[in-house]
Parts: structure tokens; sequence; C-alpha cells
């Protein structure tokens, strides 16, 4: 049996649902998926991870409680390496993006960050490059081989299993001369773009800050995102974690809505694999308007408002039935 | 612990702060990238068409800004920046000299190397050329969207890193600095130096340089190595591309058409019975 470990993370104290479309595209013959839970509530997440077909679960206590991912790196690396677990795949999340290279660097192991596609047999898998450009397959040589996992690529399938759970305490780390010291958090309780399912960003067409609450109203609806491209950024409008594009976050939800964009390369890079794009925006020769799945050339200060109530009326009657 | 890579041995003294100014240098990773505005062929099954604009990696102008920086505070500091890459990847170095850095270190390969090689080879450049202080990087390139360099980098070195940091001040013997996690999530991280910082888009305003700072930058020192004079071991792990295409983009678009209200109406239709997410 080969060990495929799979690195999962929290919202909330509960586990990430991305996490279940890592545990899907991961199983298969021969294999033992080993769920690394670093300073989580792991005995909390045993029954959901089971669903998903994992076998064992690795409490990890890294001797930190709270954020500190150079210790927490080490401590996965350790664990994989005592466990014998030669593969780790873990989303391309914020906390991946601290987790995944540092553990790669520290196990001198390949790493490809958000993978579309892993072959863990031939330890080979298809990534964008280029601002989304291309698709390029790369193979991975080495003895542990790392993967990071753009979210939502694989549905998550229910197969059931059952786990045993595993302590390991790590106490090798030593002090790099790093140190988190505070985290803040600006209470924006921010769902992360990354991994949103529905996303609605505004873009020049917007005008001004205020705006973009009627992207907020609607998105609250449908339980999406709000996102934003770079000129609604750079005027400082929104926050720059809400830029969606080349330099911005990367996102693949099923429905990108783009409302008052127009559809720059630079935004498209950040965008293009949504399963659905659908755009609004006044003028029909926008580029947004000929590479999208709809399409409506309207006023978005009527339209928004118009589709706020719309959902509104949708949601309510979904919780009626 | 077994590594597999990374086997040279590594050096680095801490500077005693304030005392020794002379040995502060501030090294900048710098990528030579393709403009993402450029046209993308791809060409022999694994690689583009080089003849398109290249300039300096968006993340690495945030870099070099900083570098430039944190350097008139210390007046005998030196930023150097350091870049792999091939003899015309020298056009970059400049681009990172006008916005500041002092002087260039091109160290010359014929190919695309991967995150693991890259981070190897910058590690030996700057340990023969110097005592760092602070190492910056961008968070990552935008051509390959590795998101690793600056890890690779740090661990050869035995170093602390941090990335995506959008804020960094002097602190004593090291650094102060704020890593931005995710949206509205900041982490303040205190590192002694040496250290890697990979620089984040909200780090700073770039220095985009003026007419004065481009021709001061033509008489700037490049010094250019090549892989053979850094004797790197070969890396047992590795990355290599095996095919390259471009995304195919395949979409039909429709039109929504009719009032505000028939257009929300049919949004909402799409959402529910076509995309079943809400």
């Amino acid at each position: 049996m080969n060990s495929i470990g799979l690195l999962i993370e929290f919202n909330d104290g509960r586990v990430k649902e991305a996490n279940f479309g890592m545990a899907t595209a991961a199983r298969g013959e021969n294999r033992n998926l080993v769920a690394l839970v670093a300073d989580g509530p792991a005995e909390d997440a045993q029954a959901v991870l089971e669903a998903y077909g994992v076998a064992r679960i690795v409490n990890i206590r890294s001797g930190n409680r709270s954020w500190d991912p150079a210790r927490q790196a080490a401590a996965v690396a350790a664990a994989m390496q005592k466990l014998e677990i030669d593969s780790l795949i873990g989303l391309t999340s914020p906390s991946g993006r601290e987790l995944l290279p540092r553990i790669a660097a520290r196990l001198g192991a390949p790493l490809i960050m958000d993978c579309i596609d892993i072959d863990l047999e031939a330890h080979r898998v298809r990534t964008s490059q280029y601002s989304g450009k291309t698709i390029a397959t790369i193979a991975l040589t080495g003895s542990h081989f790392i993967y990071g996992m753009r979210a939502n690529v694989v549905p998550a399938l229910k197969e059931p299993a059952e786990a045993e759970i595993i302590d390991f305490s790590f106490d090798g780390y030593q002090d790099t001369g790093y140190e988190v010291i505070e985290t803040r958090t600006d209470g924006s309780g921010a769902h992360y773009l990354a991994e949103a399912d529905i996303i609605i960003s505004g873009g020049r067409g917007l005008k001004r800050a205020e705006n973009f609450k009627l992207l907020f109203d609607c998105a609250r609806h449908m339980n999406a995102s709000v996102g934003a491209s770079r000129v609604a950024v750079d005027n400082g409008w929104v926050p720059y974690a809400m830029q969606v594009g080349q330099t911005g976050v990367k996102v693949n939800p099923k429905v990108y809505m783009a409302v008052g964009i127009s559809g720059s390369v630079q935004h498209f890079a950040g965008m293009k694999t949504a399963r659905m794009i659908i755009a609004i925006n006044t003028d029909e020769n926008a580029a947004i308007m000929a590479n999208c799945d709809y399409f409506a050339v309207g006023d978005l200060f009527e339209i928004l408002p118009e589709l706020e109530k719309a959902l509104a009326a949708a949601k309510r009657s979904k919780e009626v039935a | 612990m077994k590594r597999v890579c990374c086997g040279r041995p590594v050096f680095f003294v801490k500077p005693e702060s304030g005392m020794n100014r002379k040995i502060m240098n501030i090294y900048v990773c710098v990528k030579h990238v393709p403009d993402s505005a450029a046209t993308i062929t791809v060409e022999g099954g694994t690689g583009i068409n080089e003849k398109i604009t290249f300039l300096l990696n968006p993340y690495d102008e945030h870099a070099v800004t900083e570098a430039a920086r944190i350097k008139t505070g210390l007046p005998d500091a030196e930023v150097v920046a350091v870049c792999l890459g091939k003899p015309t990847a020298e056009t970059t170095l400049r681009a990172a000299m006008a916005m500041g850095a002092d002087r260039g270190i091109l160290i010359e390969t014929d190919r695309p190397q991967d995150s693991i090689f890259t981070a190897l080879a910058l590690a030996a450049a700057i340990q023969s050329d110097g005592r760092p202080w602070i190492i910056f990087t961008g968070k990552e390139s935008i051509d390959s969207e590795g998101m690793q360099t600056q890890f690779r980098l740090a661990e050869n070195l035995s170093l602390p890193v941090a990335t995506n940091v959008i804020k960094v001040d002097i602190d004593g013997d090291g650094v102060r600095v704020e890593s931005e996690r995710e949206a509205g999530t900041i982490d303040v991280i205190r590192m002694t130096a040496p250290c890697v910082i990979g620089a984040g888009k909200g780090l700073n305003t770039p220095n985009y340089p003026t007419f004065p700072d481009i021709v001061k930058s033509r008489k700037k020192p490049v010094r250019r190595i090549g892989l053979a004079d850094l004797a790197i071991e070969s890396p047992a792990a590795g990355m290599q591309i095996q095919e390259l295409v471009p995304a195919v983009e395949q979409r039909t678009p429709r039109a929504l058409t009719g009032s505000a209200a028939d257009i929300a109406a049919q949004i909402v239709d799409i959402l529910k019975n076509e995309a079943k997410v809400i």
C-alpha cells in the first residue's frame, strides 16, 4: 500500500470542503489515505474524514498552539518521514502557500502548486503557466512529492472507510529565528476567494467604493464571495486582497460574475478556469463579452438591484421548500 | 534528517547590529519574465517563442523598491540584484538597477531551470559574493508561478523566511514584517537577520525609474557568473516540463436580453437550474 498524505485544513473548527475533493482525487487502488492534521481538532474531524475514504488520521502536535507555519511545516515533514508517507497533497490556499513550500524545502522535495490534475503513480501533474495562457505537464522526481491542488477541480465523492488516529508529537524543532508575534484579522470574515463556489466581481463600471455594496447585497443571498478587478483596487475602492487576476488571487469557482469589468488579459489570468462566466457590461465590445458563457449588455446600476431582489426571492422560496 | 538535495555546506555570519554595516548587503533575487500582456506561443513542445517583451517580474519590482528604501537608512549597505537567466536577462538586471539596485549579478544559464536548482544557484551566488543581511525575492514569478523559490533559498542558507510581505520594519538585529496570509488576515512576524523576504504587492508603490535613473543604471556593474563557477551539485529532485500546450478557451457567449428585471430573472434561473449553485 502506498500512503498518500492529505494536509487537512479547518475553517471554524470544521474540515474545509475543498479537502473532500482532494481526498476524492487521491483515492485509488493500493492507496492508503492518511490525513495529516497539524495542531487541529483531529478527533472532531474523524467521522467526516472517514466518509471520504481516509484510513488514518495523524494528529500532529507541533508544540505551538498558535499559527506558526515554520514549526508546523517542520512537524509535518517529520511526520511524513517517520510514517513513510512519500506523497503529500494540500490546497493552494493561504495556509497551503505557507506550509507546502516549507515542507518541500525541508524535504528537498519537488512541489507543484495549483495543480489541476495529479497523477500520483507517474508523479506527473498539470498546472497553468504564463498567466493561464498555457497548461504545462510537469514530471516530478525525488524521494518525496508535494502537490498543491487548486480547489474545486475534482468534485467530492464519498467512499466510507474506517480511520485510526495516531498521535505524533514533534519535539525536534530548532529555532530558526522566525516567530509569529501576532495575527491580526480585520473582522471582515472574508470568505477566501480561491475556494469560493460563486464569485461576483466588480470593476471600473462600479465607479466608486460605496457601489460595491450592490455586489455584497447580491452575494449575501447566494453565499458568494465578492472580488474586484485591478482598476477597482488601484482606485482604492476595495482592498487588494479582493483582487482577482494575474497579480491578485487566482480563482476557480463554479460561477464567476463579472460586473463592469472589461476583461483584460491579466484579469482573465485569474478567473479563466471558472466553470461558468456571466458578464454584465454597458459596452458590448468589452473583451469579456466575447469570452464568457452569458452576457448582458446593460446598466449594472439597474440590473444589480433587480438581481438582488430575484436572488432574495429564490432564497426565500428555497427556505420555504 | 534526510536531505535529498541542498547538500552544499552553508555559512552565514550574523552581522552585529549596527556595528559592522559594511557587510550589510541587501540582495534582491529577480526574474526575467514575459510581459503579462504578451502573446505566448508554444515552441518546441515545452518552451515558448521568446521573441516577445520580457521584463522584471512584477513582484520583484516591489522587492527592489523596498531594498532601496531600506538602504536609505543604512548608508553603507549595498543593494545587489541577482538573476539566474539567459544572457538576455541583463535587461532585467538593468531595470532593477534603474529602480535602485547598486549592482547586479547574472548567473548565466542556457535553459529554464526549476526552482530547486534556481534556489541552489541563487544561494551559491550570494554566498560567493558577500554576506547577506536581507535577501528579497518576489512572492512568486508570473511565468512559472511556482511560489516556492524564496522558501528553498532560505532552507539552503538556513535562514528564516516570510512571504507575501506587505510591510518591513528594521527591528534591532532583525526585522519585523507583516505578511498578508489572506484577505483580512495579517501575520506580524519577527525574524532575526539574515533572513529572506518574499515581497507582496501591497509592500509599496514601485519606484518607476526616471530617464536619469535609466542612464545611471547603464554604468552600474553587472558581474556575469557561469553555472560552472558555482560548482552546484546537481540535485536529486527536480521538476521538469514535459509538455506545454496553449490553454484552450472555448466559450460560446449567449446574450441575456430584455429589461433589467428580465435579465435578473434569467441569471437566477441559470444559477439555479444550469449551474446548480443556489
